[in-house]
């Protein structure tokens, strides 16, 4: 296999995420209870999305800057796992929230919670970067401008997903502060398992991604050959 | 395409009725995943997870290595 050993890692990483995740004792938190389990898998989707994301923009600048049709093929690649991680994140996010804020919110305080609300946004927009993509025929147009676009899309990322939720009222755990790095809700035990699992689950996303690109590159350059 | 979206639909539809009746099956015995740390059942949840893993896993090996022989033949 080619360049094996962070894949091994990764493998080594998540294995450890999900026998330990599910099997060491969590702080006793209200509400949660159990399900705070998800941290390691819910949250980390989102640590992946933002990664592959910021990787995507930085091939998508470099691609501008040297119309190296190789960089786009990059950044797309990397856009698009950033999104199905996000997906799979809005997925889980909304059923952790069916089972833990129902018991305390009414729907219209659910309905209109600017976290899920600022998510949608994020990921609408990048839906149409892909529609951008799709619609343009030209090869060295259609990279430019999705190039353009996705610089454009980075700069709503992190203001919808991160910080116009955290200044509205949300019943979205992180308000007024990161909890990433608040030892207030997590404890040491959870951290253990925490951090090796965004460096499992991004690793993951990198190695998807890479298959794509590596086919990518193959089928453009037989597009060149033949 | 819609060949896969069709698929998916009928998943939907074969899995839906089994997660109703499995809510409806026993009303007032409330099992919590304490009970399921107790009794043991837990390692049930994760051989299952890690067997799904397993196969997603040996699933992206194999790709991996078929796209390392395309690149082969393709230079």
């Amino acid at each position: 296999m080619h360049k094996s050993w962070w894949k091994i890692v990764c493998v080594l990483l998540l294995l450890y995420t999900i026998i330990a995740g599910l099997l060491i004792s969590v702080p006793a938190r209200e509400i949660l209870h159990e399900s705070i389990r998800n941290l390691f898998f819910h949250v980390c989707m989102w640590f992946g999305l933002m990664i592959l994301c910021t990787t995507s923009v930085v091939y998508s600048i470099k691609y501008l800057r040297s119309q190296n049709l190789r960089d786009d093929i990059y950044a797309v690649n990397f856009a698009k796992i950033g999104i199905l991680f996000g997906v799979l994140g809005y997925a889980t996010g909304a059923l952790w929230a069916k089972y833990t804020w129902t018991e305390f919110a009414d729907s219209t305080q659910i309905f209109t919670e600017p976290k899920l609300t600022g998510a949608a946004i994020a990921l609408l927009i990048y839906f149409a970067y892909l529609v951008l993509r799709g619609s343009l025929t030209d090869i060295d147009k259609k990279a430019r401008i999705s190039a353009v676009y996705n610089i454009f899309a980075f700069a709503m990322l992190f203001p919808t997903i991160w910080i116009l939720p955290r200044l509205m009222e949300s019943l979205h755990p992180g308000k007024g502060g990161n909890p990433a790095l608040n030892f207030d809700d997590l404890d040491g035990r959870m951290r253990l398992v925490f951090y090796p699992a965004i460096i499992g689950w991004t690793l993951l996303g990198i190695w998807i991604t890479s298959l794509k690109i590596r086919i990518d590159l193959i089928k453009e350059k037989s597009l060149l050959n033949g | 395409m819609a060949k896969k979206i069709f698929l998916l639909f009928v998943c939907l539809c074969l899995t839906l009725p089994a997660v109703l009746m499995a809510q409806a099956a026993d009303p007032e015995k409330q099992y919590t995943a304490f009970d399921m740390r107790h009794n043991g059942k837990i390692y049930v949840v994760v051989s299952v997870i890690l067997i799904i893993f397993a196969g997603l896993i040996l699933y992206l090996v194999r790709l991996d290595r078929k796209i390392t022989r395309l690149e082969k033949a393709n230079s």
